[in-house]
Formats: C-alpha cells, sequence, structure tokens
C-alpha cells in the first residue's frame, strides 16, 4: 500500500478491517480486506446498527514505522492490538512482545470520507488468471525504472508484454522489449481477441511482490483501453483489489510506420527484412556528408528533414481532474462518494464525482 | 546487409554479457563491427567522448554456434553498427538462463538489433522475449574513422598490478581528487598519484615486470639507452580511470599499460578470447 499512496485509510466494516490507499494522481487505488476471521479477536465498534462505522487516514510512514523490521518483529512480539480512540484522536497500536514488554504507539489520524473507487469486475470483458511466479518472471526483463506496459493478446492464444513508448520519445531511439507467454502458463485465460491494454507498471510491481511472498494466483481483469484494469488476489481471510487507470485508446497505440520516418529513404519494407541492401544503397546515394544516417545516439546529426507529427488526434485531458499532472494521459479512476444519495451509479459515467472532502 | 548469429551454451553467453558489461561501462555508445571472424567494439577519440578511445576484439567463434554475416558488398564484407551497449547489456542480462539467444540485424521500422531470448519454461512452449536495440548503421564512407588504433610511441610500457588492488587504491582516490598521475619506470616500478590543496597521496608497487616489446628499426631499443630508473608520467581523469578497472568482472590474462609521457595512458587487457584497449588521454 506504500507504494500507491502516502496516507493509509482503515475503514472497519462489518465484513472485516479494510485498509486502503490512492495515489496522488487518482490513477491507482488499492484496498486490503480482512475478513474478521483473520483476527484473533474483531470488534468493529459502533454503538447500534444505525451509527456510521468509524474511519480514518494516518501518515503511511508513521504506520509503516511500528512495524520496520519483520524478522525482529516475529520474534518478539506475541500479540498486536489495534484500537480506535476517537475521542483521544488516536489511532493506538499496541505491540505485546516477549518478557512482558508492551509498546503502545499512538498515531494521530485524520477524518476523512470513504475511500472507494468505483469499479466492477463483472464488466470487464477479459480476464487472465495467472500464478504470481509467473507474472514476476515476466516483469523481470523489464527495467524498474520503467513506467507504463502494453498487456496484449496475439495469435496463438499467446499473451504478451511489451514496454510502451510514449508519443514524446522517438521511437526510433528507443529499446522496444517485448515477452510472449503461452496460454498454458496461465490458470485460466478468457480474453478478446485482439484486445490490448496499457497501465503503470511500477504500481502494479507492489502488488506483484506481495502475491509471489504469499504464494497467491492474481487475477486480472480489464476490459477496454481507458476503463480501469482491476488486478484481485482472494485467499479465505483476505481480498485484495488493486484497481489502476489505463491508457485510452484515443493516441495512436500502434506501432505503424509512422511519418516521422526519414523521408529520403525507401519506406522500410513490412515483412521481417533481414537485409538492409536498399537502405544502405539509399543512404550511400544521399547527398553530402553532413546528412548522416538517421543515428539513434548522435543527435548532432542533421536533423531529419521534415518531420511529420505522427497522426495523433490532440486531446485535451477528459474529464480533468484538479491536482491530476497535465502530462499524465491516464484518466483519472472515479471515486464515488457512497455518502451523497441521488448520484448516478459510478459505473456509468466517466467523470470523477467526488473528491475526498479533505483532498488537495 | 544480413547478420545473425546464435549462442547456445550458457557460459559463451555469461562470458559474452560479462564483455558487454565492460564496454557499457565504459561508453555510452560505441560502434560495433561486424566481420566474418571477428567482432569489434570500437569507440573513437572523438571530443564528445572526452578524448579516450577503446577498441574490443573478439572472435566470434569463441561465443558464437552459429554467425552468419554479409556485409555491405563483396569487396567489403564488413557492417558497422551504431549502439548503445547498455541496451545489449539489458537485453542480456535476463537471459542468463536461456535456452538459446538469438541476434540478428532487421529493419522492420529502422534499423534494430534484435535480440531473440527462448527461456525455459513450465508449458509445453518456450518463453520468448525479444528485445529490439535501435542501431545506426554507419556508411561506407565513414569506415575510416575507426581504424584500429596504433600502438603509441610509448616512453614506458609496464605491468599492472593486481586490477582488484589497483581498483580498490584508484577508488578511495577517486573520493579525494579529480585527476590521478600514473608514473612507471623500466624497472618496473608504478606508483599512482593524487594531489590536491589539502593532501597527496602515493601508493607504490613494485616488481610488476616490464612486457618485452619487439624493437623496430631503432626506435624502441634506444629504451635501452634510457634510464631505467626515470619515470614517465601522465595525469589523467581518475573517473575514467576507475570505470575501466570496475568494468572488469575477470581477472586478464595479461595486464599492461604503456605511458607516453604527458601525452596519453595506453591500456592493453588480454584474455584468452577477447582483448581490450584502452586509450585515456593525458590533460594538461
Amino acid at each position: 500500500l506504500s507504494r500507491i499512496g502516502d496516507e493509509l485509510y482503515l475503514e472497519p466494516t462489518e465484513s472485516g478491517l479494510s485498509l486502503r490507499a490512492v495515489n496522488s494522481s487518482r490513477s491507482a487505488f488499492a484496498s486490503f480486506l480482512f475478513a474478521p476471521l483473520f483476527f484473533q479477536q474483531y470488534e468493529p465498534g459502533g454503538a447500534g446498527p444505525d451509527t456510521e462505522l468509524f474511519r480514518c487516514k494516518v501518515h503511511m510512514k508513521s504506520f509503516l514505522g511500528i512495524f520496520r523490521s519483520l524478522p525482529s518483529l516475529e520474534k518478539s512480539v506475541g500479540k498486536c492490538l489495534i484500537l480506535l480512540k476517537p475521542r483521544a484522536s488516536h489511532l493506538v497500536l499496541q505491540l505485546h512482545c516477549k518478557h512482558g514488554v508492551t509498546k503502545t504507539h499512538n498515531l494521530t489520524f485524520q477524518d476523512c470520507e470513504r475511500l472507494q473507487a468505483a469499479f466492477d469486475t463483472q464488466r470487464c470483458a477479459s480476464r487472465l488468471c495467472a500464478p504470481a511466479r509467473v507474472l514476476a518472471e515476466a516483469v523481470v526483463h523489464f527495467p524498474l525504472t520503467l513506467a507504463e506496459v502494453t498487456l496484449g493478446t496475439g495469435p496463438g492464444g499467446k499473451i504478451s508484454l511489451r514496454n510502451y513508448v510514449e508519443d514524446e520519445a522517438e521511437p526510433s531511439k528507443t529499446m522496444v522489449t517485448e515477452l510472449w507467454l503461452a496460454e498454458d502458463e496461465f490458470q485460466s485465460v478468457a480474453v478478446a481477441p485482439g484486445s490490448h491494454i496499457t497501465f503503470c507498471l511500477k504500481e502494479f510491481r507492489g502488488l506483484l511482490s506481495f502475491a509471489e511472498a504469499s504464494n497467491l494466483p492474481l487475477t486480472i481483469h480489464f476490459d477496454e483501453p481507458g476503463r480501469p484494469m482491476i488486478f484481485t488476489l482472494d485467499d479465505t481471510v483476505l481480498e485484495v483489489h488493486l484497481v489502476l487507470a489505463t491508457l485510452s485508446d484515443l493516441e495512436s497505440t500502434s506501432r505503424s510506420p509512422s511519418t516521422n520516418g526519414v523521408s529520403h529513404l525507401p519506406a522500410p519494407s513490412d515483412d521481417f527484412a533481414d537485409d538492409l541492401e536498399s537502405y544502405m544503397a539509399a543512404m550511400e546515394t544521399s547527398e553530402g556528408p553532413s546528412e548522416g544516417p538517421p543515428s539513434p545516439t548522435f543527435p548532432l546529426h542533421t536533423p531529419r528533414p521534415a518531420e511529420s507529427e505522427p497522426e495523433e488526434e490532440e486531446e485535451d485531458e477528459e474529464g480533468a481532474v484538479p491536482g491530476t499532472p497535465p502530462h499524465k494521459k491516464f484518466r483519472s479512476l472515479f471515486f464515488g462518494s457512497v455518502m451523497t444519495p441521488g448520484m448516478p451509479g459510478p459505473a456509468t459515467t466517466q467523470e470523477v464525482l467526488a473528491e475526498d472532502s479533505d483532498g488537495e | 546487409m544480413r547478420f545473425r548469429a546464435k549462442i547456445v551454451d550458457l557460459a559463451c553467453l555469461n562470458h559474452f554479457s560479462r564483455i558487454i558489461n565492460t564496454i557499457a561501462k565504459l561508453t555510452k555508445t560505441c560502434i560495433l563491427r561486424l566481420t566474418v571472424c571477428k567482432l569489434y567494439f570500437i569507440l573513437s577519440d572523438k571530443v564528445a567522448n572526452g578524448g579516450a578511445s577503446m577498441w574490443c576484439e573478439l572472435s566470434q567463434g569463441n561465443f558464437f554456434d552459429e554467425f552468419q554475416m554479409e556485409g555491405v558488398a563483396a569487396e567489403h564484407n564488413e557492417i558497422y553498427l551504431e549502439l548503445m551497449p547498455e541496451n545489449l547489456s539489458r537485453a542480456l542480462k535476463t537471459a542468463q538462463n536461456a535456452k538459446a539467444v538469438k541476434i540478428k540485424l532487421t529493419n522492420k521500422h529502422y534499423p534494430c538489433l534484435r535480440v531473440i531470448v527462448e527461456l525455459p519454461s513450465l508449458s509445453s512452449s518456450s518463453r520468448i522475449v525479444t528485445h529490439d536495440i535501435p542501431v545506426g548503421v554507419i556508411p561506407r564512407r565513414m569506415w575510416n574513422d575507426f581504424r584500429e588504433p596504433s600502438v603509441p610511441d610509448f616512453d614506458v610500457s609496464i605491468y599492472l598490478p593486481a586490477l582488484k588492488t589497483m581498483k580498490s587504491v584508484v577508488e578511495r582516490m577517486k573520493n579525494l581528487s579529480n585527476f590521478i598521475v600514473i608514473e612507471a619506470n623500466l624497472s618496473g616500478e608504478m606508483n599512482l598519484k593524487i594531489e590536491t590543496d589539502l593532501v597527496s597521496v602515493t601508493t607504490h608497487f613494485k616488481d610488476l615486470g616490464n612486457p618485452p616489446w619487439a624493437s623496430e628499426d631503432g626506435c624502441q631499443s634506444s629504451a635501452q639507452d634510457r634510464d631505467l630508473e626515470s619515470m614517465a608520467e601522465a595525469c589523467i581523469d581518475i573517473k575514467k580511470l576507475q570505470l575501466l578497472l570496475a568494468g572488469q568482472q575477470v581477472n586478464p590474462t595479461k595486464a599492461l599499460c604503456n605511458i607516453v609521457r604527458k601525452r596519453v595512458v595506453h591500456f592493453i587487457l588480454l584474455h584468452e578470447e577477447v582483448s581490450l584497449q584502452y586509450f585515456i588521454p593525458a590533460v594538461a
């Protein structure tokens, strides 16, 4: 959760304790629901059936600091008690350790609206389920700094993962990595043929390491580009959801030979031509030593002539949300305010319905 | 112009990857020259490189199980490509348990070196990872820029001390100064010196040995007349030296350097299957 956001939202419910986080651009949301059975004792509180269950948010770092060293915690801590003291504005975490030592941490919390991204796995056209290990082995081929990756389907039912090259980057200077997984590496595959979806790999890695550590299979639900993508982990006492915004298809995502290639060279052939005879011939006859080949590395060469913009609709960020960095093409996830009656159903619109009341 | 190659043996793949890692540490971009028998990684001494230059040569037969190359023309059966070795290093990094690695030159939308890694998997078919590394094809008229550098008319030639030792000395010196003086004589002695306003540090190495170079028409034979004790020195950028030493992951069979007083230091690192020459110019 700390890989997603800086604040930890705690929401006790009748069905368990929910821990949630959202990122600053509201393009990633995660929730971990621990069933009452997970705990030795679980009292969600609330004086009566009409009383709203208390919820709050705390600083992620403060919370994490308490559980800093897992190996030593495992050795020394017998029990952990979590208490919400609304009147004292404290979230109390008490670690009962060996030798009669009790460590009590009082964390200040802030009131908050219910944090809930609106999503519905049932409405996703495609679904994949794989052991976490397979996915972890797949993402290892991509650099840690890579932001976005495209999941796609290919011939023979294969599933592909490919790094997404932003339009601003020059395609002829960017390394492209593509990985193909066979259908039988997955536990289940139900995808629309020809479908593809682009999402933020960095935010997914956090969930992936959790899944690997807990040895749980990961299910991926996705629909059309632009609609949220949902990753789920299921266990008897734990339900995990990660919802990521995806890149919509308004910008051309196909890697077709775009018009920003060098116009004085012959058009590259479409088939996997190994030989570059015609390319070389054209280069040998191009005039003057000043016009070097389009070098991927030496920007000092004469810039390519008549570089036209790739076919692209210049679209304003639809439903731009204050706080969303303008250059980010990911739509914000919509967060319904479940509290306000009379609002249209969250799944029907693509606009952000309500900000957190205390969001900046 | 075609190029296809394949590595199946994991030890060869590992060795090849380590060489690429060394090159990647030395320079951001370089030239890859392919001939029927050899691969060369070349960095020419342009100003953009800070004057350092590199020549690394390996025999393809020692690494590749299959190697097919067709140059630009029959009389010029070679290919010169410009690329970023870091990309190649990244592509090979996660291939260390591969069943096979194929490399080929393609031109789907723009010239690329395509690295195809076939990985084992629990399913019936292997996992395939492809990396398209963009390359620049160097036209024939520019090939002269990338000729093998000649051994300079050096003042002193000396074997290097154990690279690990040299590396740790240089790394510590790097924290104190941006420049290092290498000096050596024909009696097997070498000093590494740094000098700043506050401190000067010298590390002395003895009994290193001087490689015997065949004397040619009297210019090297005059070395016998030279004072065996007199030091030839050159002051070089310490970062370049540190990168060279840091990139060595395996101990070379032979490691030596040739010093041209106040001009350049020429390092030669020889392994069984690969040779690396690196020139670091002296600073004023």
